[in-house]
């Protein structure tokens, strides 16, 4: 009861207590709140901020997440394409590169190919001054070789002139009429003369006998002839006969008169004929059985001195040539027919029976 | 009367006769004697003596035969008329060869002049007794019968249808071979005369296996053998590819170009020849030929030969041009167009000209580097000079025209076209303007240098007719041109100047 006493005691001053208090309550009352206000309005303010920055983080996760999205489907779009792009323009190129490769080679092989024409007529340039310069060595050496003749012809007619004319040669004494004193130095044909021998004098040619003519030893005794026996025997011939039959000259049998290697130099003579008389030296092949001796035709661009060799044919196997080469040929000598050579040489009819 | 006394009357008789035809005979190799003769009337006299009882007499008679028939075709007529051929013929199948002989040569004699008469020989079978003598072993009777059947064959296909007919062929091959030259020589020409008239008989030639041998012989240092060798080869391939080819197989090139600078005219002529029948077949064989050096082997031909023997030369130089551009620049690079333009200049025959004219359009119509080549050469002005000289001949102007023609269309070498722009009639103009008017659009300097040498002005003056084709290119090199150029430059420009002045009021 105490505290009751002593508030009753202290009323008075509570009541004080309470009035002021209830004033200054009363004068502070709208700065208080307005102070709640600010305070809450603060408050509030933040936390409506912290929401509002918390949203926009959310969203801003939302739409970076949603837009790389979108961005890296737009990017891989874009690659594709640009990956389609780069491979077609290498396709392009290459396809470039191809058609180019085969239109210059068809070109060049079908149609025109600048180059081996020019080459060709390079080539064909040089060909012509090869030929005209064979053809003119040809010429000058034909050339050459006529003027040789001809003059090989005059000189030997010279000669024989000369030689006809070599008693006009003028001797120590006597000057010849091509030495003429009154010159320099003689005649060309002197000095020609000087070197010719002169023609043989040729007796005339001897007649052969015949049978109206009778050899000069037989004109002086040929009604007698030495007697062999000591009577006369028998129907004689006449002396002319006999002489003729004594004196006729040399025929020896085609045996004798032949050469026994005439076989031999007959061949030889034969083979240089053929060697010096062969125009061609390829021998013409026929154009039968064309198959079997056909060569290899080299193109007409690709002329080249290079050919297949004969293998197997030619080279395959060596030959032992002196194997080959021992043997000596036979040398076969004919007798000759003692009744033919005879016949009809003879004067005694009993030779002409053969 | 005594035997003796009653023979000498006949040895008198007989010697005579012998005396009377070998005098004649004599007489008869004078050309001026020939009409006293024949008015003498040997022909009948000579005519019972063919049927002499001595073989000399016969002979003889035959020889002065034969000579009068070689002297004209109205003696061979008459021989003929005669009769005397078929008892030529008779005798030519048994008598002996020196008769043969003399009777092969009046056959001869009576062929060369005619056809008419040489059908006249082979209607008395004379073909079947000939070719029985070329059997014959005598040369000389194997040569006189081919000789005699050559003159036949050559007038006609029928008759040398005839002498083929006959089997001669196979022989004359035969004769080829023989070692005698004279008879190598007539026997090749013959089968010539044979091969020239058509394929067919130069195919049954070829058949024989002639060309094997006549190439062999392409190298016998026998000027005379070598012409009638390449004449039989020129004959031969002249008439289709396959014998062209024929003649190509048998490998004579490149050793045929050596008879080019042969000292004889007539083998470098059938040599030439020769080498142009086989070009003018196809671009393959000439492209042999070219590429055997043929064309600069026929160039220096060119060269070296004069006249009428330069012809086939130039004829195959144009047929090789007229195949390909490539063939035609191959006759450029062998340098055959400066040698073409001194034949032109040379020579003073037509129809040589014409034929140079004609190689030079073949060359020069490929490609404006081929007409370059031909112009650079200076051959347009003589060639308008030949197509506009009132001397040449019809066929000369037309071929100088043609390749002028041909020329120009190609041409771009504006320095050689210049000068025919002074010149050139009008349908040869056309040309010339017309490839002005092509280049000069693309080529600042022609336009410029165009203009001052005094082209421009010239272009002006020609009168043209509208809408004709050469307005129409005159239009064009004035399209080339600023308008006060080409106004400058029409003529009465300096009238209008000066009327300009006239009219003139100074302010």
């Amino acid at each position: 009861m105490a505290a009751l006493l002593q508030l009753y005691t202290q009323i008075n001053v509570i009541k004080e207590e309470y009035y002021t208090r209830n004033r200054i309550a009363e004068e502070n009352r709208q700065r208080e709140h307005d102070a709640a206000v600010k305070i809450q309005s603060w408050f509030r303010g933040c936390q409506v901020r912290a929401y509002l920055s918390h949203i926009h983080r959310q969203a801003t996760v939302i739409q970076k997440t949603c837009r790389g999205f979108a961005a890296r489907q737009h990017f891989r779009e874009r690659l594709k394409t640009a990956y389609f792009l780069m491979k077609i323009h290498f396709y392009n190129k290459m396809a470039v590169k191809i058609q180019q490769r085969w239109r210059g080679y068809f070109v060049r092989t079908y149609v025109h190919n600048f180059y081996a024409r020019k080459r060709y007529l390079d080539e064909l340039a040089k060909k012509n001054g090869q030929i005209r310069r064979e053809l003119e060595e040809l010429a000058e050496q034909q050339r050459k070789e006529r003027e040789r003749t001809a003059m090989e012809k005059e000189e030997k007619e010279k000669y024989t002139q000369a030689q006809r004319l070599h008693f006009l040669l003028s001797t120590k004494q006597c000057p010849g009429v091509f030495n003429s004193p009154f010159r320099q130095e003689p005649d060309e044909m002197e000095l020609r003369l000087r070197r010719v021998k002169p023609v043989r004098t040729q007796s005339a040619p001897k007649e052969p006998w015949h049978l109206n003519q009778q050899p000069l030893s037989l004109q002086y005794n040929k009604d007698k002839l030495p007697p062999i026996h000591k009577t006369p025997q028998g129907p004689f011939r006449p002396a002319v006969e006999v002489q003729q039959q004594r004196y006729r000259p040399l025929e020896p049998s085609l045996r004798v008169a032949t050469s026994i290697t005439a076989l031999e130099e007959a061949r030889e003579e034969l083979r240089r004929q053929e060697w010096r008389t062969r125009l061609i030296d390829q021998p013409f092949v026929p154009f039968s059985k064309a198959q079997r001796n056909r060569r290899y035709e080299s193109l007409l661009h690709t002329a080249s001195p290079y050919q297949q060799e004969e293998y197997g044919k030619k080279h395959f196997r060596e030959e032992d040539q002196d194997q080959l080469k021992g043997k000596q040929p036979f040398k076969t000598v004919f007798t000759s027919c003692q009744v033919f050579e005879k016949y009809g040489r003879l004067y005694s009819n009993a030779g002409k029976i053969v | 009367m005594s035997q003796r006394q009653v023979l000498q009357v006949f040895e008198q008789y007989q010697k005579a006769r012998t005396q009377f035809v070998q005098t004649v005979a004599d007489l008869a190799t004078r050309p001026q004697n020939i009409e006293t003769l024949q008015n003498a009337g040997v022909m009948s006299l000579l005519r019972p003596l063919l049927l002499d009882a001595v073989p000399t007499v016969q002979q003889t008679a035959a020889l002065a035969l034969g000579r009068l028939a070689n002297y004209n075709d109205d003696l061979a007529d008459a021989i003929v008329k005669a009769d005397i051929l078929p008892q030529l013929v008779y005798s030519l199948a048994e008598q002996n060869r020196f008769y043969k002989k003399a009777a092969a040569f009046v056959l001869r004699a009576v062929a060369k002049h005619s056809a008419e008469l040489a059908q006249a020989v082979v209607d008395c079978g004379a073909l079947d007794a000939l070719v029985v003598s070329v059997e014959e072993f005598d040369p000389g009777v194997k040569e006189a019968a081919a000789w005699a059947l050559g003159y036949i064959a050559r007038h006609n296909a029928q008759l040398a249808q005839a002498v083929v007919d006959a089997g001669a062929v196979p022989l004359l091959v035969l004769c080829i071979q023989e070692p005698e030259i004279a008879l190598k020589r007539i026997a090749a020409s013959t089968l010539s005369d044979i091969a020239k008239h058509s394929p067919e008989l130069a195919q049954t030639v070829v058949d024989t296996g002639a060309i094997a041998h006549l190439a062999q012989m392409t190298l016998n240092p026998d000027a005379k053998l070598k012409r009638q060798v390449f004449s039989a080869l020129g004959q031969i391939s002249k008439h289709s590819v396959d014998l062209a080819e024929m003649v190509v197989e048998a490998e004579i090139f490149p050793a045929v170009l050596s008879s080019l600078k042969d000292p004889d005219e007539y083998v470098k002529k059938n040599v030439t020849t020769m080498m142009r029948e086989i070009t003018k077949h196809t671009p393959e064989l000439s492209q042999m030929i070219v590429n055997a050096g043929g064309v600069a082997a026929v160039i220096d031909y060119l060269g070296d030969s004069r006249g009428n023997v330069r012809l086939p030369g130039i004829m195959m130089l144009g047929y090789i041009a007229a195949h390909s551009e490539n063939l035609a620049m191959a006759v450029i690079v062998s340098k055959g167009v400066p040698q073409l333009a001194i034949c032109m200049a040379e020579e003073s025959e037509d129809h040589i000209k014409a034929a140079t004219a004609w190689a030079f359009g073949q060359i020069g119509q490929h490609t404006p580097e081929h007409a370059r080549a031909v112009a650079a050469a200076n051959v347009l002005p003589k060639l308008l000079n030949l197509y506009l000289d009132t001397q040449s001949s019809e066929d000369l102007q037309v071929k100088a025209k043609k390749a002028l023609k041909n020329i120009l269309q190609k041409c771009t070498y504006l320095p050689a076209l210049e000068p025919l722009l002074y010149e050139a009639p009008s349908n040869i103009l056309k040309h010339v303007i017309c490839q002005f008017s092509k280049v000069l659009p693309h080529d600042s300097k022609a336009r410029r240098l165009f203009v001052t040498s005094g082209g421009l002005k010239k272009v002006q003056e020609i009168k043209a007719e509208p809408g004709s084709a050469l307005q129409e290119h005159i239009n064009a090199i004035n399209n080339c041109y600023p308008e006060e150029i080409v106004r400058y430059y029409s003529p009465g420009y300096s009238e209008v100047l000066l009327e300009r002045v006239d009219n003139y009021q100074p302010s």
